[in-house]
């Protein structure tokens, strides 16, 4: 250390907080929220089949707490979490093997990703409300 | 000898292992899990939308069906297993200080294994009318 530093010159890579981060990055940092996300999840379809195995009456107390508006927020969160988390699992299963890793490509999956996740969502609540 | 630009040892790359000794299993394991579970999200979503609004008879007489049960048990024990490959990755890349991280990773694989487990047993006896 006998040298004053330097400024830099050369292009340094980019921080994140002062860096715009792409579409596809947040698509990327959005699949390891909804892996969580479904992680935590697992709790609740556990206690649906385990509730089943437990009796009527336990069968009935969990069909009522999912029937409630917490129920039906924690669903329909769990819901887009999956379909999104498919939709985008796909897409790096894709990337695994080597493909569309041209912008293109990438934008294209972007949108595709959340297309895919709002239609698969919405159709998946429509049906179910319907029956 | 091996060339400067390969700092990898002939030995090293006959064991075709990594600095963490186990090569690609981890790695190779969540794609296979998450080859699996296309198909069985697929079933999966397709089950709770069938099911949505019907009781527990209807549960349970869905959930008896050989073929039914061998798929549930099938979709848990991969489900679980791919949530706790995932969660691991997750908790290596974000918490830094060595022994959170590995009480982190303990925690997350008992807890993940145990829901299984629970579940699949639950599914048992649903299936075997016990």
């Amino acid at each position: 250390m006998t040298q004053a530093a330097k400024p830099v010159s050369r292009p340094l890579s980019p921080h994140l907080q002062v860096y715009r981060l792409p579409l596809a990055a947040w698509l990327s940092i959005t699949h390891r929220i909804t892996g969580v996300g479904l992680t935590i999840g697992t709790v609740l379809l556990t206690y649906w089949i385990v509730s089943a195995a437990y009796g009527p009456d336990a069968y009935a107390r969990f069909a009522g707490f999912i029937g409630s508006p917490i129920g039906y927020l924690l669903l329909f969160g769990f819901s887009v979490a999956l379909f999104y988390h498919l939709c985008n699992g796909i897409r790096h299963l894709f990337w695994d093997i080597g493909m569309n890793y041209e912008i293109a490509e990438t934008k294209r999956a972007n949108i595709i990703v959340l297309l895919g996740t709002v239609v698969l969502t919405a159709g998946a609540w429509l049906l179910a409300l319907a029956m | 000898m091996f060339a400067p630009s390969n700092l990898r040892s002939p030995l090293g790359r006959a064991r075709g292992l990594g600095a963490a000794k186990e090569g690609l299993h981890h790695w190779w394991l969540q794609r296979l899990t998450s080859l699996a579970l296309i198909p069985l999200t697929v079933w999966f979503a397709a089950t709770i939308v069938g099911l949505a609004g019907s009781g527990y008879e209807a549960f349970v007489a869905w959930l008896s069906d050989p073929c039914t049960t061998a798929v549930m048990v099938g979709f848990l024990a991969v489900t679980f297993h791919h949530a706790q490959s995932g969660m691991q990755v997750v908790i290596e890349d974000y918490v830094s200080s060595h022994s959170w991280r590995l009480a982190s990773i303990i925690l997350v694989k008992f807890v993940c294994y145990g829901l299984a487990i629970l579940g699949i047993v639950s599914t048992l006896i649903v299936s075997f009318g016990a």
